[in-house]
Parts: structure tokens; sequence; C-alpha cells
């Protein structure tokens, strides 16, 4: 039973034989079929079964607007659902299994759905499913996840690479059929550089599935000689195997090339998909267009298909769904597909026309003005319901029966930015119409030329007036040029369960039922009925439900006109969007020097941004991160503490108006800022609300090194630079990022300097008197390197910051750790310097964070009266000054063993816990060591006045209670006496 | 989209990032008596045309400059490009 139903012919290359199974049974093709004319050339017509009554199914057409032959194709972790048997190349060894079915394709369980089809009409979910609410999470939606979605996935990692490219052109051509060819050689020809594009592995489009004959000879010799002259061209990309899928701004296209999806898997470092982005000057739609079927009683049994793509099977692919076939159709191009077959040998049962003046044949039977009605056959179609121009009834014996309504071009990408397609009386269908896409310009089929000479005049038109070329158009070779009439004739009357959108099973009767309950805009009844809403996009079924749909509300169609056309054209795997940005590689990791110094020390780190900063240092015998944390506060608060703070954003301004720019910049003053000194900066937005915090470093006169927060780099450098050139574009001002530029530690502790004592070059005077707080200098260290040296304290403790060029860093921590032995150093990490700075006092991103102005951080008197800065003046508004603001203040638990938890709220020690009585929130909360509980900052409504107030702490999501004391947030050290040691 | 910067030529939109009308340029006098208003008006209000709209846009993926950018927000066809320091000039901002 091998290949019954075989044809001669063809585009297949019958000396490879293929061997593939599907759903585990073994069958061959040949080398040039698809997985669909493969099983119907071995006489297997089921493929499918659609997603909500779960009936049998076949294909539909042999392209890529194919609802109904989706398989699961491949296995292990290269398995893929929804796969279109019609495109999918076959290939030595390819598995195939069909979905939505259980037990198997012949007997599905679920097909019961089709028995109660009556109740799981339009709007079914939104009927059913609504009460009671408490239903929804627990039984609604786990039954309907469980039976949405056709087909499964592998659940494993996708062992393929996908690529991103960019490429540029003059003139991109997208299809490569008669008018596609006939532009690209127009073109080519003329040395403009060209991509033609085409979604199918075969360029020829339509002609490799006609017997037309283009000059004297059959048209795929005209093809084969236009292909090898475009390739033959430097100037000419020929991308076949790649489907444009949208027109984006300004002349870009996506386009999906599969680079690798017709081999059993990509060769060894090569990618299976490419998605490119092409940027065209000009563009040629030379898309085609698509088959329209006709509507009749159960007019979806595996066997009944479009017109032409039994023709296509049967010319291109040498196979037949069945040796005996009917055609039903409403205009010429139907008896097309009765010629072809008939002479390949088929059996025509007959060619039933709805037009009572349809061409008659000497081969085979034509019944003029009659209308197939209804069909048999459980599992494939046998027999087709015929009434005729009398009103009598015949039936008709066949496997296959081909419908042809007409045709439509293929406008889509048209209409992907602002192009609404406009209705062609002539045709009955829509054409590209209104603004098409930038440089766009449309050929062939796709702009309503039906003909092949159409397309061929068309093509080279568009490509002549797309470059501006000069001169007659070149000589066009001979073909058919049959005028074009097509009548409307979308449904037969009487239909109910006629179907539509196959995939999603809409009926006629789903629209009429729709446009009773009163969904009369084309958007309600998509979403509605879920007409157009499968993978296919309704290629295949949105004009025939818009035609219902217009005929009900007694408009015509133009007047309820289309949905939205958006991109991809066909389904695109989301790993081509991704490309290579996955896993690790999603977004750049960025290391400190010494991060690898870091490692070797066990650190455990955490993602800041981009970047990979140390959180703790576990050393042998810690098994809990408290340990390790708690150690290291309390090691750095008795001796010596560093840590890596390479990851600060640090900014470069330089000019002679650099004081007067960060005067502008900080709500603080820094005119009079002295060199060799550094100031703490209070960064507002123009609202009033705080940006950012950090130092800024007088070097010299006209140059200053400001810090940012690390997750606030990128976000600052960009601010000053809109202040600078947007606001004050001429002041002698300029700024770089040099955060990457130099590697920076503190060193903190009692015995800081001590420890720099040992590295600092010694003509450097590190005593309070000859550096104090708050000094800066540019230094030298380890005989001659250049270093930075700040003296500012963040942990509370006499601390130091030092920088070196970033090559160094390594070096130096290695050295710091070195040196400083015999005060019993440690490296300490994000943790630690979090504990410490709570401990403190310091604000940081948990309090600057985006609702909080100068006042409420404490620092209202910073911002400036005699200067103009960037959110001075908006911070003077009455609602950031009222006399109950939030001010932060410091939290510490009654009971040392309570907790103190981030998020959670304050409330008074008496009266009601809820919103209304809310008296303030904790920002930031750790185990301090220095104090032996937790402790936490927070902001508390007039909490300046209100120290020493008993509080609630509550968290109604973790069953927070807690007593609090309401205490000053500098819980170490309040008058500073250790940083100015 | 393709943002022809006045200095580098044609550029992906990609290595921009958009903030928003390019009236952010005109911040209002602090010193003038109604300072509060306009400040007001400057942070809050924003014309949100469909069509013809002045946007700036910065190149941080490529020389930091600000633009102006006139751009259709219904076409987002791009009719010009400045260097917003340009701008800010021929807006008075010189010190």
């Amino acid at each position: 039973m091998n290949q019954i139903n075989r044809l001669k012919g063809g585009q297949i290359d019958r000396t490879q034989t293929l061997n593939f199974t599907f759903d585990g049974k073994t069958y061959q093709g040949h080398s040039g079929d698809t997985l669909a004319s493969a099983l119907l050339a071995n006489g297997v017509r089921l493929m499918g079964r659609s997603f909500k009554y779960h009936r049998p199914r076949g294909p539909l057409t042999a392209g890529s607007e194919e609802p109904n032959a989706m398989v699961e194709l491949r296995t292990g972790a290269r398995q893929e659902p929804n796969t279109r048997a019609t495109t999918a190349e076959l290939f030595e060894g390819l598995s195939a299994q069909s979905q939505n079915r259980w037990p198997s394709l012949k007997f599905d369980a679920m097909a019961i759905n089709d028995r109660f089809s009556n109740f799981l009409t339009a709007g079914f979910y939104y009927k059913t499913f609504m009460w009671p609410a408490a239903f929804w999470e627990k039984i609604y939606e786990p039954i309907i996840r469980k039976a949405a979605g056709l087909g499964s996935l592998s659940m494993q990692a996708d062992p393929d690479a996908y690529d991103k490219g960019f490429r540029h052109c003059d003139l991109l051509i997208i299809g490569a059929g008669p008018s596609g060819l006939m532009a690209a050689l127009t073109a080519g020809r003329a040395g403009a550089e060209v991509i033609l594009a085409d979604e199918d592995f075969a360029m020829g489009g339509r002609l490799n599935s006609e017997t037309f004959a283009i000059d004297d000879a059959s048209a795929d010799v005209w093809v084969q000689a236009s292909i090898a002259e475009l390739a033959a061209l430097p100037n000419v990309r020929l991308m076949p195997r790649t489907t444009v899928i949208g027109a984006f701004d300004h002349g870009i296209y996506g386009a999906l090339e599969r680079v690798s999806d017709h081999l059993a898997e990509p060769a060894p470092g090569k990618p299976r998909q490419i998605l490119w982005r092409i940027y065209a000057a000009k563009t040629i739609l030379a898309a085609g267009a698509t088959e329209r079927p006709i509507a009749f009683e159960n007019n979806d049994r595996p066997g009944i298909m479009l017109a032409s793509a039994i023709r296509s099977y049967a010319n291109r692919w040498a196979a037949t769904p069945a040796q005996r076939v009917a055609i039903f159709t409403n205009n010429d191009d139907g008896h097309r597909t009765a010629a072809d077959l008939h002479a390949a040998g088929v059996k025509i049962a007959a060619v039933v026309d709805t037009r009572t003046d349809a061409p008659r044949s000497h081969g085979y039977e034509v019944l003029q003005g009659a209308q197939v009605i209804d069909s048999k056959g459980r599992l494939g179609l046998t027999f087709a319901g015929v009434k005729l121009a009398d009103g009598s009834m015949r039936t008709l014996e066949c496997g296959a029966l081909g419908v042809s309504g007409g045709w439509n071009p293929n406008v889509h990408m048209t209409c992907h930015q602002r192009g609404r397609p406009t209705w062609d009386d002539s045709l009955a269908a829509f054409v590209p119409g209104g603004a098409l896409p930038p440089g766009m310009t449309v050929a062939g089929a796709a702009s309503g030329n039906l003909s092949t000479h159409g397309a061929l005049q068309t093509g080279a038109q568009a490509a002549k007036a797309a470059l501006g070329l000069k001169g007659r158009l070149p000589k066009l070779p001979s073909a058919e040029d049959a005028p074009v009439s097509q009548t409307p004739f979308w449904y037969v009357e009487g239909c109910s369960r006629a179907w539509l959108d196959q995939q999603n099973d809409v009926t006629v009767k789903d629209v009429k039922l729709s446009h009773q309950e009163g969904f009369r805009s084309v958007e309600h009844l998509k979403r509605y009925t879920t007409l157009g809403m499968a993978t296919d996009q309704g290629k295949t079924s949105n004009m025939g439900g818009l035609a219902i749909m217009a005929e009900l509300a007694g408009k015509s169609i133009p007047e309820v006109g289309t949905t939205i056309f958006r991109p991809p054209y066909t389904p695109t795997a989301i790993g081509a969007m991704a490309g290579r940005i996955k896993g690790m590689d999603f977004h750049p990791t960025r290391l400190t020097p010494s991060h690898y110094w870091a490692k070797e020390r066990g650190a455990v780190f955490v993602e800041v941004g981009n970047w990979l900063r140390a959180q703790w240092f576990p050393i042998a015998g810690e098994t809990h991160w408290r340990q390790s944390v708690d150690r290291e506060v309390a090691a750095t608060r008795a001796s010596v503490g560093v840590c890596d703070c390479t990851t600060l954003g640090k900014i470069d301004v330089q000019g002679t108006d650099a004081a007067q720019f960060l005067n502008k910049i900080y709500c603080n003053g820094f005119a009079k800022l002295a060199v060799g000194k550094v100031r703490y900066g209070l960064m507002l937005r123009e609202d009033g609300i705080a940006m950012d915090d950090g130092t800024a470093a007088r070097l010299e006169d006209d140059h200053f090194v400001v810090t940012t927060t690390t997750a606030n780099a990128a976000k600052v450098y960009q601010h000053m630079e809109f202040v600078r050139q947007c606001l004050f574009p001429d002041m002698d001002v300029q700024l770089i990022s040099t955060t990457e530029a130099w590697a920076q530690y503190a060193v903190a502790g009692p015995n800081s300097r001590a420890l720099l004592q040992k590295i600092v070059d010694p003509e450097f005077d590190l005593s309070n008197e000859g550096f104090p707080f708050m000094a800066c200098a540019n230094i030298n260290v380890s005989g001659g390197l250049r270093a930075r040296l700040f003296r500012i304290s963040f942990s509370g403790e006499m601390a130091f910051e030092i920088a070196v060029p970033a090559r160094y860093g390594d070096a130096l921590m290695r050295k710091l750790m070195t040196e400083g032995e015999e005060f019993n150093v440690v490296p300490y990490g994000t943790e630690a310097l979090g504990v410490m700075r709570i401990e403190k006092g310091h604000a940081a991103g948990n309090e600057l964070n985006g609702t909080t102005s100068a006042l409420n951080l404490g620092m209202g008197r910073m911002v400036s009266k005699a200067k103009d800065s960037i959110g001075s003046k908006l911070s003077e508004r009455e609602g950031l000054n009222e006399t109950d603001a939030l001010n932060l203040v410091g939290i510490k638990p009654l009971d040392a063993g309570d907790k103190v938890t981030a998020g959670g709220h304050l409330m008074n020690a008496d009266g009601p816990v809820d919103a209304k009585h809310d008296q303030g929130y904790v920002t930031s909360a750790a185990f301090s060591p220095s104090l032996g509980s937790m402790i936490g900052l927070g902001f508390v409504k007039n909490g300046s006045d209100r120290v020493g107030e008993k509080m609630r702490l509550v968290s109604p999501v973790t069953d927070l209670n807690v007593d609090v004391e309401i205490v000053s947030a500098h819980f170490v050290d309040p008058e500073g006496g250790r940083q100015r040691a | 989209m393709i943002i022809n910067h006045p200095l580098l030529g044609p550029r992906d939109s990609a290595e921009f990032v958009y903030l928003g009308d390019a009236n952010l340029i005109e911040r209002p006098d602090p010193e003038a008596e109604t300072a509060a208003r306009e400040f007001y008006e400057y942070a809050y209000l924003r014309d949100n045309p469909a069509g013809e709209h002045r946007e700036l846009w910065f190149h941080e993926a490529g020389d930091r400059s600000w633009l102006v950018v006139t751009r259709n927000t219904l076409t987002h066809e791009i009719s010009d490009v400045q260097m917003a320091r340009d701008v800010a000039r021929s807006k008075g901002r010189s010190k």
C-alpha cells in the first residue's frame, strides 16, 4: 500500500526515497515532498482534530495558510507543536504526531464535544463559567486550561541556536512568484541591490502548481532560468525559506529564515532559524493570493480542500487526496483543477458550479447551477450531497472535494502600518488600499492582478517605478492572460454547521448567533466567536465571516470592514525573537576588577543592576549567612574591613563652570566647596522628589568626581547630560562616565588609617590633621601608582575610599588583605555594608524610592534657598511641606527578640489597625550586631517630633504585630565621633 | 525606526532612549513671580498630540547627544532632527 495516491510527474525527486513516521506508522515519500503531500500520496487524509469539537480534519490548503493539518514535529527536546504539515519539508527520519486527540487520532474521546455542539456555541465560556466567582481558580480555570491549546511542549530546553541578522537593500521583494521574479529580474539587471524572499523552499510561487506555459515551454523552465540568472547576479540575494513576517517603521522588515528546519537537526555551528531585520529603501509586495472556500453543511471533512490546493498537490507534488474527486466552484479557476486532475488520470466525479452558464467539458460532467449542500464520511469524505439546478438531489461518491470560491489578494503586509484594504467589486475581494507602508508597492495577484501575464507585467512595472528606472519595460515572456471575474458566493443557503474557521470551530451558525446577541463590530465578532484567532489568523476564514456579518447587518462588506492585520504573517517561534539573548546572555554581566579574587575567597554574589557584587564572604564553620554578615560587621567596627565599591557610578565633571553645574544638579551648594574636599549631595527631580544621592569630590578647581548609587548610574548620567545640553547649553562643563575606569574600595574601621599608611606612599600625610574627614586627594600608592583617596564613610566608622586604575584593582585588594593581616582585616560584602548603613541611619535606595522628598529624608534644610537647582522650586510646594509629612526615623523593637521587617506599617500604640490610621512604614530592616536586635529605618508622620513614642509595627500579609519604639535613625555613634577620629 | 542624527547620520532607534516632549528644554525662570505656577505646568502638563510631536531622544548607545526629533505619532514619520543643544540655544538658554 505504498504511495497509492502518487501520480506521475511533479517536482519531487523520485531518486531519493525518504522514510518518515506519522503517529508511529512508517511511510515513504520523496525529496521535495511536504509532510502533507507525502501523507496524501500514502492515502492518508486524516491529519488532525479541531480545537473545540475535536472533529476529524485533513489539510485544507497546500501552504502556510493551513488551519487544520497541524502536527507535533520531531521528538524529544526538538518537539514542536502546531507545525503545519503543509509547509514542513520531508526529511529522512522525520517523525510527526497528531495532536488534540486522545487516545488516538481515529478514536478521540473528546469528540463527544461535537455531540454537545448546541451548548458549545459562540460565547460558551463567557456564558457558562460566570459564577460562583470562587469556582474560577480551583475548578473552571484548570478544566479550561486542560481542554485548551493544541499540541504539547516537550518541557525541555530548546537545544538549537537562533540568530539575528541585519541586511540592507535598495529593493526588497516579498514573494518569488511570477510578479516577484519579474520584479527581481528587472531590478537586478538594472544593478540595484535586491533581496528576493519567499516563504517556500522552492521559488516560483503559484507557477510551481500550474500547468501553464510561459513563452513556448512549461512555466517551470522559465522559473528555473530566472532563478539561475538572479543567482548569478552579485547584487541579488535570494532568500528561500524566508517569511517576511512584518512591515515595520521606516522601511524595516522582519524576516524569518528557516535555515535548518528541513534537516533532521542543524548542521554543526548553524542556527535553526535567523530573524533578519531588513532595511529596505523600497519594497514590492508580491505575496500572491489565497483561495477562499465556500461554506456548506459539514464542509470540514478530511478530503474537502481548496481546489487550488488539490491542484498544487497534483501538479507540484504528484499526489492526490483520492482517486475520485469532485469540484465545487463559483468561478473558472475550479475548472482548472478538474482539467489538471483529469489529465493526470484522476477520476472527476463531477464539477459542481453555482453558475448556470458554467463552461462544459468533454472529459467530465459539469453540473451547472448546482451546489454541494452536505457531505458524509466519519473520518474522511465519502459522499457529497448536491442540489441540482432543478432542485433535485444527487449524491456524488468521491474521496475528495475541491472547493473554490475565488481568490483573495494577500494584502496583510500592506496593512501593518496604517493601510486599510479597499473593496474591489469586480473581484469581490479586498485589494491593497489606504496608506501603504512608506516605500511599498504591490504587484501581481496581491494587487488584484490574477492572471500570469498581469503578474509579470505589474512585477516589472513595480520594479521600474520603485527604482525610478528610465526607458521601456523589459520584454515580457508571453503567458496566459485569462480574464478573471469573481462574483461573491460565500455560503450555501440554509447551512448551519458549515465551517468558516476550521481550526477554532467557528461555523456560520456561530456568526449568526453573535449577530443576534448584539456583536455588530467585526472586532467584537472576532473576539466573541474566536473567528480568525487561530494560528492561521483566519487567512481562509475571515472573508466568509465578514460577508455573512455584512449580510445580516444589511451592509456591504466594505462597510463592515476587516479586522486589523498584525504581524507576524505566520507564527514565529519565540526562540527566534530571543536569538542568542537567553539564559545568562539575556543581559551582560559586569564584573569588578577584583571579582576573581572575591570568587577565590568563596564570596556569595548578588546581581545589582548588571553587576555581580559580593554579598558576604563565608569562612570555614559558618553555616548561615547571618553568621558571616554579623562577623564582618563586628570585625569592621572593631578593627578594619574592606568593601569593593567599584560599582558605584562615577562621573567626571570638568570645566570652568563645573561647580556652577553641580549647583544646578544638587539641591545643596557646591560653589564654595574647597579643593581637596568632598561633600554629600542630594539630587532632586524637577518635581521635588529625591532622585539619587552621592558625593562630589573637588580634586581641582575645575575638576570634580561625582558618585552615584550603583542602580542609578546610567539614569543619573543621562539626567546630567540633559541638564548640560538642554537647559544650560553654554556652560563650560564636560561629563564622562568613569565607572569602569577606576576600581574603588572602602577601607573602614578604627584601623583603616593604619592599614592604608602601609600602602599609600609615605609623602602623603593621612593623619587627621593632614587628611581630615571629608578630605580628598590625588595620591600615589605602592611606590608611584596614581590613586585617588577620599575620606568618606558610609559605615559610620573612620573610613576611606581608595581608587586605582581598574587594571590594578585586583592587586590592590590582595595587597590590602596581606598588609591588613596584622589588623585581622576582613573583606565585607553588600549585606554587611547594608547593616552598617542602617545602623548609621544613612538613606539608600529603599529610602530614595521615588516618593520621598528632601524633607521626608530629614534633609529639608539642605535644599538651598540661595540658588536655583533642579527641583528646588517645586520642593516648596504646599503638598510636600505639610506639618504631618513623613520623616525618616529609626525603629527598634521593645522586645529584642522581635522581628522588624521592611514593608511593615506603623500604627499608633492604641486604636484601629487599618489604612486610615496608618502612621508610616518601614523601608529597611536588618539585624544589628552592634545593638543585638533587629532595627529598621522608616518614615513616620511628623516622625522628627515623635522620637520615644511607642507604636505597633504590623503587616497583615505576614501576620506581624510587634511593639516598637521610634528612635533616632542614627543607632550607632550619633555624634559622628568615629568617622572624624 | 531610523533617526537621522545630525552628526552621525541614520541610526537605528534601538540606540536611543526616549524621554518625551521637547518642551522640557523650556525650563521656566525660577526668579519669575509666577515661577511656582510655571514650574508646576512645566513638570506635569504635556501635550499628547496625534500627529506631529517634538520629542527628546538620548543617543545613549552612541555619542550621548540629546536630540530634538520631530515625529508624527500616527505614522512615525520623522520630519526633522536637531541637536537639542542647538534648540536650547535658539530658545535663549545660553547663559
